[in-house]
Formats: C-alpha cells, sequence, structure tokens
C-alpha cells in the first residue's frame, strides 16, 4: 500500500497506457484510434517527465545559491527529449489525419465495420 | 574522412528539401536531384566501408560534444556495411522508379521524390547514429515518410497505411519507453555508455522492461511473425516504385537495428543467459518461415505473394539473429543483403509487369516469358536464389544459416530451413510454369506487352545479375566484412 502512495506517478503512467492501448485496439472508429494513440504517446511523456523530478530541486537555469551543485536543478535532459518526441507525436497525428481525410472522401466512413464492408464491395 | 558518418544521412536528407524547391522549377529537376543525392551518399557509403576495412571504426561527434553527453555517429563494419546495402539498392530502385510513378501517380511526381528522400535519410540514420534516442527520431522520420508514400496507391492504400501507422506508432512508442527505463536505470543514451553501465544492473527489473519493450518493437517494425500483421495490405496496395524501394530495405534496417541492440546495447551474455530474448525471437522467426510460405503458396495475386514471401524471408534473418552464434549471425546479415537485392528484383519485375500488362494475377502472367525476356530472366534468377538454388546468392546465406543451426545443436531449425526451401520452391515453381510454359490465351494478356523501356530494365537486371555476383563473391565478403562483425561473438 505504502508504495501505491509513493509510486502513484507510475501508476498514473500506466493507467494512461492502458486507455490508450484499449482506444487503439478495442475502438472500432478510426478517429478514435488516433485518440488513443495520442493518449498513449502522452502517458509516455509524462513517465520521461516525472522521471526528471528531484525533491527540493529547481528550474534547471543557473542559480548563484546552488552554483555549481547538480543535486540542486532538475534534470533537464527529459524535457528535451520529449520535446523532440512531441514533434514526432504531432507529425504523427498529422499524417494520421490526412489518412483519415482521404479514407472519409473515398468511402464515406470512418467505422471499420462499414469501411470494410465497403472496401470490399468497391475492387 | 572523419565527417563520413554524418554525410550519409546528410546528404538525403538535403536533398529531400532541395527536391521540393527544384521540382518547382522542372519536374524531372526532382528525379535528377535524388538521383544524384542517393548516389552521392552511396559514395559515401562505400568509402566508409572502405576505410573501415582497411582501418577500422570512424566517429564523428555531432556538434563537436563529445559524447557520452552529446550524440555521436559511427561507423563500424557493420554499420557501414548496411548501410552501402541500403543506399546501393534504393538508388537502383529511384533510377528504375520515374517512369513507374509518371504511369502510376504522375501527379505526385515531385512530393513522392523527397518522401523518398526522407525515408532514406531516416533508413541511414538508424543506421549510422550510436545514440539511442537519435535512434527513435530517425525511426519516426523513416516510419512516417513510408506512411505517406504507401497511402498514395491505389483505393484501398490509404487503409492499409493507416493501420501500419496505427502499429508503427505502438512500435515507435513501446520504443521510446525502453529507451525511457534505460535512461532512467543508467543515466546515457549513448550506445557504447550504456552498453559499460549495463552489467551493473543486470538485476534490475527495470532493464528487462527495457529489453523486452524495445525488443517488441523492433520486431514490430521488422513484421517478425506474429507481428507482421500490417505488412502484407501495405506492400500490395501502394504503388510499384513505393514497393520496391520499401520492401527490400526497410524491415532489414529493423533487422540491423535488433542486431545492433543485441550486439552493442545488451550484449550476447545478457539476452542469451540473464535474461533469454534471442532463443525467442528463434522460434517465433522458425514459426513464421512457415507461417509466410504457407500463406505464399495460397496467394494468387503474384504482388501479395512476395509479400507473403518476405514475411517468410525477413524471419531467415531473425532465425539467424536468434542462433546468436557467429555462423547464424553471418548467415543472418548475408541474408540481408541477399535478401535485399532479391526482393528488389522481384517487386521490380512486378513493377514491369503491371507497367506492360496492369495486372498481378498469376494465373495471367502466362506467356509472358517470351514476350518480355529480360524481365523474365531477371525474375528467374532471383526465384532460384529464393529457393537457395547455387551459385545465386541465397543458396549461401542459407548455408551459413544451417551451419549455425548445426553449430546450436538445433535439428528443428535445420529441418525448418531445409522444409521451407522446399516450401518456396512450390510457390516460385508455379509462377515460372505459367511463365514460361503456358501459352498466353490472347485476351488475358495485351498483344504489345514487351519489356519496358531501358530506364526500368536497367535496374532490374542488374539486381538479377547481382544476385549471381553476390553468390559468387560471398566468401570475399564473409572473410572481409562480416568476419570483423560477429569477432565479439567467438
Amino acid at each position: 500500500m505504502d508504495s501505491l502512495i509513493v509510486d502513484y506517478n507510475y501508476l498514473m503512467t500506466a493507467s494512461l497506457l492502458v486507455i490508450g492501448l484499449y482506444g487503439m485496439v478495442g475502438k472500432r472508429n478510426l478517429l478514435k484510434k488516433v485518440i488513443g494513440l495520442n493518449i498513449f504517446q502522452t502517458a509516455i511523456f509524462l513517465f520521461f517527465i516525472q522521471g526528471a523530478t528531484k525533491p527540493g530541486a529547481t528550474v534547471p537555469v543557473w542559480d548563484v545559491r546552488i552554483s555549481g551543485e547538480a543535486a540542486g536543478y532538475i534534470n533537464p535532459l527529459p524535457h528535451v527529449l520529449i520535446l523532440t518526441a512531441i514533434v514526432v507525436s504531432v507529425a504523427t497525428t498529422g499524417v494520421a489525419l490526412a489518412l483519415l481525410m482521404t479514407i472519409y472522401r473515398r468511402y464515406r466512413t470512418l467505422e471499420e465495420g462499414t469501411l470494410l464492408e465497403r472496401m470490399k464491395q468497391s475492387p | 574522412m572523419s565527417h563520413l558518418p554524418v554525410l550519409i544521412p546528410v546528404t538525403l536528407l538535403f536533398s529531400a528539401f532541395i527536391i521540393l524547391l527544384g521540382g518547382f522549377l522542372k519536374r524531372d529537376l526532382a528525379f535528377m536531384i535524388a538521383l544524384i543525392g542517393g548516389s552521392l551518399s552511396f559514395v559515401f557509403s562505400a568509402l566508409g566501408l572502405w576505410a573501415v576495412i582497411s582501418g577500422g571504426g570512424l566517429r564523428y561527434h555531432l556538434g563537436g560534444w563529445v559524447p557520452p553527453v552529446g550524440i555521436e555517429y559511427a561507423l563500424d563494419a557493420l554499420s557501414a556495411f548496411m548501410s552501402t546495402v541500403v543506399t546501393l539498392v534504393g538508388t537502383l530502385v529511384l533510377l528504375y522508379s520515374r517512369r513507374s510513378i509518371l504511369q502510376e501517380v504522375p501527379e505526385r511526381f515531385v512530393p513522392m521524390y523527397a518522401l523518398a528522400m526522407l525515408l532514406l535519410a531516416g533508413l541511414t540514420g538508424i543506421i549510422v547514429t550510436a545514440d539511442l534516442f537519435n535512434l527513435f527520431v530517425f525511426l519516426e522520420i523513416a516510419s512516417l515518410s513510408a506512411y505517406a508514400l504507401m497511402a498514395v496507391g491505389d483505393e484501398r492504400a490509404p487503409v492499409a497505411s493507416f493501420r501500419y501507422l496505427i502499429l508503427g506508432s505502438i512500435a515507435g512508442s513501446f520504443y521510446v519507453l525502453g529507451v525511457g527505463f534505460l535512461y532512467f536505470s543508467t543515466g546515457s543514451l549513448n550506445m557504447a555508455d550504456v552498453a559499460q553501465r549495463l552489467p551493473n544492473l543486470y538485476g534490475s527489473r527495470a532493464i528487462v522492461a527495457a529489453a523486452t519493450l524495445i525488443f517488441i518493437a523492433l520486431g514490430l517494425k521488422m513484421a517478425l511473425f506474429p507481428l507482421h500483421l500490417w505488412l502484407p495490405d501495405a506492400y500490395s496496395y501502394a504503388p510499384s516504385a513505393v514497393t520496391g524501394l520499401i520492401a527490400p530495405i526497410m524491415t532489414k534496417v529493423a533487422a540491423y537495428a535488433v542486431i545492433r541492440m543485441f550486439l552493442t546495447v545488451f550484449q550476447p551474455h545478457y539476452l542469451l543467459d540473464v535474461l533469454p530474448l534471442m532463443p525467442v525471437i528463434g522460434w517465433f522467426a522458425a514459426a513464421g518461415i512457415f507461417y509466410g510460405s504457407i500463406m505464399a503458396i495460397a496467394q494468387t495475386d503474384f504482388r501479395r505473394m512476395l509479400a507473403y514471401s518476405s514475411i517468410s524471408q525477413i524471419a531467415y534473418i531473425g532465425l539467424g539473429i536468434g542462433l546468436a552464434n557467429p555462423m547464424g549471425l553471418i548467415g543472418a546479415l548475408l541474408h540481408i543483403l541477399n535478401h535485399a537485392f532479391m526482393k528488389a528484383c522481384l517487386f521490380l519485375v512486378a513493377g514491369n509487369i503491371r507497367f506492360r500488362t496492369g495486372q498481378w494475377e498469376v494465373s495471367r502472367l502466362a506467356g509472358l516469358g517470351r514476350k518480355m525476356p529480360w524481365t523474365m530472366a531477371a525474375f528467374t534468377v532471383s526465384a532460384l536464389s529464393m529457393i537457395g538454388i547455387p551459385p545465386a546468392a541465397g543458396f549461401f546465406s542459407k548455408w551459413y544459416l544451417l551451419l549455425g543451426s548445426v553449430d546450436a545443436g538445433n535439428w528443428i531449425f535445420v529441418a525448418t530451413i531445409l522444409l521451407s526451401s522446399l516450401l518456396t520452391a512450390v510457390y516460385f515453381f508455379r509462377v515460372l510454369e505459367q511463365v514460361y510454359m503456358r501459352h498466353s490465351q490472347e485476351e488475358t494478356v495485351p498483344v504489345n506487352a514487351a519489356d519496358p523501356p531501358a530506364s526500368m530494365l536497367f535496374p532490374t537486371v542488374l539486381l538479377g545479375a547481382g544476385v549471381l555476383v553476390l553468390g559468387l563473391s560471398n566468401n570475399l565478403i564473409v572473410s572481409s566484412i562480416l568476419d570483423v562483425v560477429v569477432m565479439s561473438l567467438k
């Protein structure tokens, strides 16, 4: 029980991951799959960000009171990595939405079941 | 010389942007720039390979920052070999692609080349980088351009591409998550540095999670059975030139990443003794070899047959990696090279057939042997190589895989390799019979079917001839390059 309270951040990450995965695999609507993907990726961003924090540390900008003591600053590297990962995620969402627009224009639906039926009808 | 590692992806990345500018002025300029960019990066790769063979590895520190703080690009025997293969096959397919794209999707001509160059830049980036997070960025560059390229196909292509996007993004996310576990455990992202710090952490559960996530992710990108579901549709609905570009090299680069993780990051000792993931990969691969071959036999569409055969062939590479002994790994690496040539050649043949007849049903290929003699000669050589008949290249990689299985004392793998060669023979001889033995009915094949124009025929035949040359020179390749790669396993 103690570890649940101390490590609740991991619990949050894990539940977001599961929700995202459910959205991608369980939902039949293609747009909801994209939303699931976004939740999944956000969970990973949060995992990195929470890993960067240290108790009692401050923003990683040079401070005369702390000076060169690394333990006084939170770790900036995960933030930078996630900045890149967010750009990647935005690009992925963009491509996914563009694909969905093409699919919708051709088949007039984003529901997986209906889509598969219509794909079979038109060769 | 020391700039070579970074020049390979940067040349391709840079030409992707110039293509958009140049293509704006004149359409054919896009093709010319792509060809020049591809050839240049092939020359850089070949120079790098030569430098590695004659004097050891090349390292480049991005922005002058010394690793492990800065990002490092490295060319060693493994990465120089892979980048030469990828840029060579990629450039040959680029040369082929012009007429094919002009016929199939002329309105997308310029952006297609920009995307193709981005794809190659991503793939070569994965190969040369020595930084775990940088690998993720290049993986996504390559994947995103692949989704876009594959979506420009027939009616159903966007749906197949969307499925690939969802699965591919799950793979990418798993990979970052795995890298996150590694980073928080070791405090480093540089591959060599992580490898140095890992042995103290071998007991940690975080490393188990990291390894599992990373290998699932790369298995998905590699289309290793049972994570292959995205592949058949994505390959069958994309334009011929796109499949010709993606099929031979993209899954191989993922296989390379698996080998890199195995040899450089986690180290063989960990993945064989502490957390035995490699045998798991080997057994899934053995199942995948059968699955791919049997599904290929069941297909009536020529391109779908090739797609399933890709699943089976990539599983051969997985089997070699899973064996994790010197012979097995040499077999896997040699098969990466051989299969890149064979599959590129086969998909270009498929493209040629579509260019002249507009169809892919195996039953309708009757009589094409006489009408498209050169194309079908290239097809025959590649098909024999796929089955594994010497002196074609495919025989030698299978031979090394067999030796590796014998070394490991794994007789089930030996039986798998031999049996699946028979299955491969079944689906290729079926096509060869149609092509050479049956006479064409006039209504099925257009009367004017003939070999395609020289710009398409030349790369096809060159790749076909390459299969023979690789077969004859396999001894040289193994002794001068691949032996160095597997040194650490001995």
